[in-house]
């Protein structure tokens, strides 16, 4: 009973790590996409957060300004996506792609340039990590039977960055539905002539989403590279910002189920690495590549309408031309 | 089907409107050409950045690419598969489709290329070529087929189920190689090699059956299959009835409906047709070149397709162009970082991503620009005239 316990905590421990960079990416696309502007470049922006998070704790020694570079490379490329979606009204999906593919190339190039380590950045020292903090009590608890163990593999070691996730889930919920700007942000992602009508700026509206969008997907990969890992290795991403981007359509674009998603995603991912090999009663061993592809075929199901029903913002995709 | 989510996908990555005033050999030329330069400029930029000379890596790239023989085999081997997927993203773009799943539906035509194969020990190659090929289009077809039925009949947007469906094809491909069809008492994911009578022949080994002499690389005869799909994409498109009302859906769909077409009925076709495109540059690879099935064998072919199509215009003569130019890429990239130790080939990447920025995404940033000078010129030339 007890081995059973604690196999569920380490289970939702290791949730918990994996949804994090999920989260932080997928409400990255949440403030683009509400506002109308569809975001398939949160791959890009999140390899290249890790990238340069990684290439300046390495330099500096320093996690904050690590973080700070991450951010700043994610908001860089989220202003080059506004430029050519938003100042010159290109195809969203085309500029997305373009950054993905540029950032893939972009960060090892440079890391293979700046570090000679064959596209990676050294390994970072612990005091180049962004730090995790100890949550009060953790000692005191030890004592109390299933209660203080419990406590302790949930809360002894928590990253600032999972902390600020979860921050960031609450403030967007709440900046999104409750306040001027959010429903600035949603009117314009489905009726922008509405919003042009009323006197707001469209342009300025979407750029402010988009620099939103920059900051959380600049800390998705910092998360990777600094937090969770210890360096930037090629292809560190490996597809999460795509899958970022399933959990935020299998959210419907919505805050509560977004986060639910991410949190299902994580959840298989981390339920996975655990069944490797393991004879499951009734079906036997399920390959791990069935669960990897889970999540996709979900979001894919939801798109088709087999499981309920996923309708995007009105306004997304479409470039906003005020002369018709 | 939701006219909304559609039009998202069509929107500005349709083929062009005919811009005011602007001649059709800047359209095709000039423009793509500025494009270009301006992805090379930047791409010079971060070049300069890393303590490199530019022109240097031009001259090396360019050299490696087409300055011997074999080189400019494996240049056109590249070539081959690029002129594939560029092709089929192209046929999507005429319906108003983006299908970014080139690389998912390359993969799945490799797959089936690799079964058939497997399957025929012992046939003459030209029979397995034949039903290799067959597979291979078969296969990347299905594998678009489900998005562009989802797309067509339950309105759900095809950018987010093709990217969704390369996903699902790396996981089924290495579920494939890992478990199934692994040859027994290896450790790599590989299947086992093909009977050497249903390789595809080298281009070096089919020309000398007629007496001419060139120097071995992996180019091989899907390379003039590539050119045969580029005239019958070119028929299809511009000269059957089919290829009209894939045009006429693409441009406008309430137009289409009214002229008694059924977009849903077009769409399927064109992601059917454009997955059977991207699924042949499997035959390229997997029968021409590694001659059994392994792992990641695309290799980001289904990408390159897209900048491919965005450099090409969407023509089967512009892909062949832009094929040849991201051939040369690839092939003179690859051999940079031999002569310059701070390069690596990713920098083959910054290039692309650059041309599909500029050639797609920042296709409005030059055009209205060289239509107002053209505007301007032929003003000044009635002016002139009237005096």
């Amino acid at each position: 009973m007890d081995d059973a316990l604690t196999t569920v905590l380490l289970l939702l421990d290791s949730t918990i790590r994996v949804a994090t960079p999920l989260v932080l990416a997928a409400f990255a696309g949440l403030y683009s996409e509400r506002a109308g502007v569809v975001d398939i470049g949160l791959e890009g922006k999140m390899l290249a957060g890790a990238f340069f998070a990684a290439a300046t704790a390495s330099a500096m020694g320093n996690p904050w300004l690590g973080l700070a570079a991450g951010v700043a490379a994610g908001v860089a490329l989220a202003l080059l996506h506004g430029f050519a979606c938003i100042t010159h009204n290109g195809n969203q999906v085309v500029s997305g792609m373009a950054l993905n593919i540029l950032v893939a190339g972009l960060a090892p190039t440079l890391a293979f340039a700046w570090f000679s380590q064959g596209g990676q950045t050294p390994l970072l020292p612990g005091s180049a990590r962004l730090p995790s903090i100890v949550f009060p009590g953790v000692d005191a608890m030890a004592g109390v039977p299933v209660i203080g163990p419990a406590y302790a593999i949930l809360f002894d070691e928590v990253n600032v960055l999972v902390l600020l996730a979860g921050a960031v889930v609450t403030v967007t919920g709440f900046v999104l539905y409750r306040t001027r700007f959010g429903l600035r942000l949603r009117a314009v992602g489905e009726n922008p002539a509405a919003v042009d009508t009323a006197g707001l700026p469209v342009a300025r509206l979407r750029y402010q989403a988009l620099v939103v969008t920059g900051v959380l997907s600049g800390m998705a990969g910092a998360y990777l590279s600094i937090a969770h890992g210890a360096g930037f290795v090629r292809d560190m991403t490996a597809g999460k910002g795509y899958l970022a981007l399933a959990a935020l359509i299998f959210g419907k674009w919505r805050v509560g189920p977004t986060l639910l998603a991410c949190l299902l995603f994580a959840f298989t991912d981390a339920v996975q690495i655990r069944l490797q090999g393991v004879a499951l009663p009734v079906v036997g061993v399920i390959p791990v590549q069935a669960i990897q592809a889970l999540p996709y075929a979900l979001t894919v199901l939801l798109l088709a309408g087999f499981v309920g029903r996923a309708v995007p913002p009105k306004a997304s995709g479409q470039p906003y031309v005020k002369e018709r | 089907m939701t006219s909304e989510t559609h039009g998202a996908a069509s929107g500005d990555a349709g083929p062009a409107r005919a811009p005011g005033g602007l001649p059709a050999w800047a359209d095709y030329g000039l423009l793509p050409l500025l494009n270009l330069t301006a992805a090379l400029a930047v791409s010079a930029l971060v070049i300069l950045a890393i303590g490199e000379n530019p022109l240097a890596v031009l001259s090396v790239m360019v050299g490696e690419a087409l300055g011997y023989p074999e080189a400019v085999g494996y240049t056109l081997y590249y070539a081959t598969g690029y002129i594939f997927t560029g092709l089929a993203v192209a046929v999507a773009f005429h319906a108003g489709l983006f299908n970014i799943g080139g690389e998912g539906q390359a993969y799945l035509g490799g797959l089936g290329a690799g079964l058939v194969a497997l399957a025929v020990p012992g046939w003459p190659w030209w029979a397995a070529a034949l039903a290799g090929t067959a597979a291979a289009g078969l296969f990347g077809a299905a594998w678009a087929w489900v998005p562009g039925w989802l797309q067509a009949r339950r309105g759900s947007h095809i950018v987010i189920t093709t990217i969704m469906f390369n996903f699902l094809a790396a996981s089924l491909m290495t579920w494939l190689l890992v478990d199934v069809l692994i040859k027994p008492g290896q450790q790599s994911p590989e299947s086992r090699e093909f009977d050497p009578g249903v390789w595809l022949p080298t281009m070096d080994r089919a020309l000398g059956w007629v007496g001419i002499t060139v120097a071995p690389s992996p180019l091989n005869l899907s390379f003039l299959w590539a050119l045969t799909c580029c005239g019958l994409v070119y028929l299809f498109l511009w000269h059957t009835r089919w290829g009209y009302a894939l045009r006429v859906v693409g441009r406008n769909e309430r137009a289409a409906v009214y002229a008694g077409m059924s977009p849903a009925r077009v769409i399927v076709l064109a992601m059917a047709l454009s997955g059977a495109l991207a699924g042949f540059s499997g035959v390229n690879d997997i029968l021409g070149v590694q001659h059994r099935l392994l792992l990641n064998v695309t290799n980001g072919v289904g990408f390159v397709g897209i900048a491919v199509a965005l450099m090409g215009r969407n023509h089967p003569v512009g892909i062949v162009l832009a094929a040849l130019l991201f051939g040369i890429l690839a092939q003179g990239g690859g051999q940079v970082s031999f002569d310059f130790p701070r390069l690596n080939r990713e920098l083959v990447m910054v290039i692309q991503g650059l041309v599909i920025l500029f050639a797609g995404a920042l296709e409005h940033l030059f055009r209205p620009r060289v239509a107002a000078l053209f505007r301007r010129r032929a003003m000044a030339a009635v002016a002139g005239g009237g005096l």
